[in-house]
């Protein structure tokens, strides 16, 4: 295997430029690791070896004759398989989508290839991005490539596992609760959920609507940044896309510092229900964190407990009429049952036989939290205290420049543990949804191997809405501390992972 | 039950909705041509036809359109108006939820006059006007309903989604009695000509660009609590409206009057038997889980752009009309059978023409509003424009037809042979004005009734008629009889 793909993308983007590797040569590295442990990792649903090398090839022959290319241009990327791509089906982790060849590429994707990145292929994902570990993807579970017995994390653990098992230097991820933070803890990987707006939803297969989030998947916070810089932006076919810009990701990856940084340690995601490793490794990373300079100060957010009883409302609410539009009609599955079906029963039957148990239950839950009689008691009050974690948000950013908290309560747990109870599965997201139901960023960085099983941890950042650079610029500082604590990368500390093991 | 009857025993509240459809140039939520008009499913995106990824975005025209519409209404106008989603299954509902605007509306809270043949005025309250778009349009083919039921298959063109409309709502309208289907029909005809004038819809019944659901119930006089009401869909004719309106309170009438119940229902009209039937049960428990639409942010209107848009606004319905009446100089009675007749923009039109106002009132309410009622058709419908008339008109005028010809003439452009002009001359329809040959005609004539000119010179004018009706004759009916007239005396006179 060739050790090329285990170098950073910022790494790898100098040698790009410099002409020490082609980007056929590099994106052709990659394309021998999917190969090899894809049957494995089940990272990708779907991998574009024609064009990615077409892409690569292009810009190779660009770079020869001399012409001007964009920064990124020739470093390959893995693309979640919730984003539109015309050159590629777009499943949605679903079976009611499968071999379904969108019409439009997403504006992310447009992003990619104007930025002459190889599109590697498409990643796993839970069902329509509901899930913490992929389990619930129709095309059965990614594998972690720390220990592949175990989740990646969801929704996006094919996006993570391809990061961490360097099958891919970049992915996109889509976070609605979690689902580029989780993975990134449980996978020793960099994942940031962007300020709400900040990227364009535009050809992002919806979960829900005002909390999804497309963001950046990497191996360190500086690959993050590069790969954000490329995506961020207004767009007008999303009205929801922020008009203003937010500066330079790599600009603040690069100058982060945290002397005089006033770090809020969030009193209600310090302590209960969070494994005693994970714990501890969070503790030792304020412990680092104020050695270099910075103040930690202990912050309320007394409405987060609340938050994933709002999140299992508005969530399910606005998948339930968003998913609506799954009816065989237009595109995708059709099952036409015996005898003279109406349009109703063909309707029923193509949403009973492409719909996975996790996306019926959310229908089924959103679907009755919006009925007429219950819609104050369940959507009304969620958005209530939606309104009430802003205002905890507000208050706790009085008094610090990012919160912190381990990203989630454990380490990777293993297939079957928790697939049987939902609500021991929603938990996983319990530090992650409140930024998600307020709008505003974070980013989930590896911060050590927990004692008990040697799997990697998260430490998580959050920022005020359109503070992104502060996640890159403290993230970046901590995760410099870490390297030098550590001698190496965390991913360095990951086994080699056996093909067909 | 006869019509006189049931609004002895009952008192009648309508309400109406009324869906206009603005003539943007592109869709509600996307760049698409909004021309449904067009081969179907050519002017679709992923956005109207609702593939997964796609996101709407707001057309900046069809809300200013809107505050047009709720301005000219006497509405307010919401600073903060957000778009719902109103979730239902439908095949011709690409998303299966329609995107509309619910507890938010743009304008609401509006008055507007509307005057009835009788020449009474009634005042509508207006409760709302807010933008939805509209669906794709089904044709369900076999069977033999028309309707989904049944069918073999159905063909969509989602042409027609996304389309932007504004939904008018009134309040319940009370206290019109008698002239409640006459008020219906009259709010929905002011509804046309005010979006007409503000430009904002091409206001063509027949096409759809305005569509009509009438409710109607009736309570017993002296209740407080108000009837069941029954709402009859997509009505598309002013006549039509009326007709139902009245068919309604007769139907509900009979019903109540026999000891039954009205079913809350939505029914739809049959122009053919001059019947509403029974369409689905509709409750107001309708359960379309609305919420707000979480891919659009608040529709925020700045003060500036509502003023602006207010300050552009054209004249007002009920103030064109009373400028109209005076410019033209007509009686109340004639004015207000023109507009009764629907034919006020036709005839302004034929006037700017060069139309004497008069001589074009009885072409329009008389001639062509008779030929329109025989062929049971809208005014829109006739395939005369106002310049055909105004030329017509002047032909007239001018002596070179006459009125019988000119109605020949008239019946002639009605069945598509051209203009008045080439009618006359391909037929040689024109009057003979050549006195010699008059003359001619007037002789042979007085040939056969010698007396006549004695009894003109005793001065029984009157019998130089028996001559007209001859020479009339003999020249086909292409004189002037006045001219024939004055030749008769003359020669009696000689």
């Amino acid at each position: 295997m060739s050790e090329l793909v285990k170098r950073n993308a910022s790494e790898l983007v100098e040698l790009l430029q410099s002409g020490e590797v082609t980007s056929v040569e590099l994106t052709q590295a990659f394309l021998d690791r999917i190969e090899k442990l894809n049957p494995l990792l089940n990272s990708f649903l779907h991998v574009n070896t024609k064009e990615a090398l077409a892409t690569a090839a292009e810009v190779d022959r660009k770079r020869a004759a001399g012409e001007k290319l964009p920064k990124l241009a020739g470093l390959p990327i893995a693309v979640k398989d919730n984003l539109t791509t015309t050159d590629a089906p777009t499943t949605a982790g679903s079976k009611i989508l499968e071999g379904w060849i969108p019409q439009y590429d997403a504006t992310v994707v447009k992003l990619l290839r104007e930025e002459m990145m190889p599109i590697l292929g498409k990643t796993n994902l839970d069902e329509f991005a509901m899930g913490s570990s992929t389990e619930f993807s129709a095309y059965g579970p990614s594998r972690n490539p720390w220990d592949t017995d175990r989740i990646p994390g969801g929704s996006g653990g094919g996006s993570s596992s391809a990061v961490a098992g360097f099958l891919a230097p970049l992915a996109i991820g889509s976070d609605t609760g979690g689902s580029i933070r989780f993975p990134a803890a449980v996978t020793g990987t960099v994942g940031v959920k962007p300020t709400y707006g900040a990227v364009s939803r535009y050809g992002l297969i919806a979960l829900a609507s005002s909390l999804d989030q497309i963001g950046p998947v990497a191996r360190n916070v500086l690959d993050a940044a590069l790969l954000s810089d490329v995506i961020t932006g207004y767009d007008k076919h999303d009205s929801t896309s922020l008009p203003e810009s937010l500066g330079s990701m790599v600009e603040a990856a690069k100058s982060g510092s945290l002397k005089g940084v006033r770090v809020g340690v969030i009193k209600e995601l310090s302590g209960e229900g969070f494994q005693p490793g994970v714990k501890a490794l969070f503790n030792e990373s304020l412990e680092l964190m104020v050695k270099a300079g910075a103040e930690i100060v202990e912050v309320s957010c007394p409405s987060f407990e609340y938050a994933i009883a709002a999140y299992y409302l508005i969530l399910p609410a606005e998948a339930s009429s968003n998913l609506a539009k799954f009816d065989s009609v237009r595109f995708g599955m059709r099952v036409t049952p015996e005898g003279n079906p109406t349009i109703e029963r063909v309707m029923a039957a193509t949403r009973e036989a492409g719909f996975g148990p996790e996306v019926k239950r959310r229908i089924i839950l959103g679907t009755y939290a919006l009925s007429s009689g219950y819609y104050d008691a369940y959507y009304g009050s969620a958005q209530k205290v939606r309104t009430l974690i802003q205002r905890d948000f507000a208050a706790a950013f009085e008094k610090a420049d990012v919160l912190v908290s381990p990203t989630a309560p454990t380490t990777a747990f293993k297939f079957g543990e928790k697939l049987e109870d939902p609500l021991a599965m929603y938990l996983n997201d319990i530090a992650t949804i409140p930024a998600n139901l307020a709008g505003t960023p974070g980013i989930s960085i590896p911060n050590g191997l927990a004692s008990e099983d040697g799997l990697p941890s998260g430490i998580q950042l959050l920022a005020p809405a359109r503070e992104d650079k502060r996640l890159y610029a403290i993230g970046a500082a901590l995760e410099a501390l870490q390297e030098d604590v550590w001698g190496k990368r965390m991913i360095d500390f990951a086994p080699e992972v056996k093909a067909g093991a | 039950m006869n019509y006189e009857l049931a609004l002895e025993k009952f008192e009648v509240v309508i309400g109406l909705e009324v869906h206009v459809e603005l003539n943007t140039n592109t869709k509600m939520f996307c760049g698409c041509r909004n021309d449904f008009g067009d081969e179907p499913n050519t002017n679709v995106c992923p956005i109207c036809i609702g593939l997964p990824g796609s996101l709407p975005a707001v057309n900046r025209k069809a809300v200013e359109s809107s505050i047009a519409i709720g301005l000219a209404l006497g509405c307010e106008i919401a600073p903060n108006g957000r778009f719902s989603r109103k979730n239902y299954f439908y095949p011709d509902l690409a998303k299966n939820f329609q995107t509309s605007q619910y507890d938010e509306p743009i304008a609401f809270e509006g008055t507007i006059d509307i005057e009835v043949p009788s020449g009474a005025v009634y005042t509508v309250d207006i409760e709302r006007a807010h933008m939805e778009e509209d669906a794709g349009k089904l044709t369900h083919i076999g069977g033999n309903t028309g309707r989904i039921q049944g069918a073999e298959y159905s063909l969509v063109d989602y042409n027609r989604a996304g389309v932007p409309l504004v939904e008018i709502v009134t309040k319940p309208v009370f206290g019109a009695g008698a002239e409640a289907p006459e008020l219906a029909a009259a709010y929905v005809r002011s509804i046309r000509e005010i979006v007409k004038a503000l430009g904002v819809s091409d206001a063509r019944m027949e096409r759809g660009n305005v569509r009509c659901d009438a409710n109607v119930s009736i309570r017993p006089h002296g209740q407080e609590k108000l009837g069941t009401r029954t709402e009859t869909k997509n009505v598309n004719s002013l006549r039509s409206i009326e007709r139902t309106v009245r068919y309604e309170i007769q139907r509900q009438a009979h019903i109540l009057a026999n000891g039954g119940t009205i079913t809350q229902e939505t029914r739809h009209w049959h122009e053919d038997r001059g019947i509403t039937s029974a369409g689905r049960p509709k409750s107001d428990a309708d359960d379309y889980r609305y919420f707000p639409e979480p891919d659009l942010v608040p529709v925020q209107p700045s003060k500036e752009l509502i003023e602006q848009i207010r300050a552009s606004l054209p004249e007002k319905p009920a103030d064109r009309r009373k400028r109209l009446q005076g410019e033209w100089s007509f009686s109340d009675l004639e004015f207000r059978d023109v507009v009764n007749s629907g034919f006020l923009d036709e005839l302004e039109e034929t006037v700017a023409k060069g139309a004497k106002p008069q001589a074009a009132r009885k072409w329009w309410t008389g001639e062509i509003a008779r030929l329109a009622n025989a062929d049971g058709k809208d005014v829109s419908d006739l395939s005369i424009t106002p310049s055909d008339v105004a030329e017509l008109a002047t032909l007239v005028e001018s002596g070179k037809i006459n009125d019988r010809i000119g109605r020949e003439v008239l019946q002639a452009v009605l069945e598509g042979a051209g203009n008045p002009a080439k009618i006359v001359a391909d037929r040689g329809l024109e009057v003979v004005s050549d006195d010699g040959a008059l003359m001619a005609a007037i002789d042979e004539a007085l040939a056969k009734q010698p007396d006549v000119l004695e009894k003109i010179r005793e001065g029984k004018l009157q019998a130089a008629g028996s001559v007209i009706g001859a020479v009339m004759q003999a020249m086909n009916g292409q004189a002037d009889a006045g001219r024939v007239r004055e030749l008769i005396i003359e020669r009696a006179n000689a």
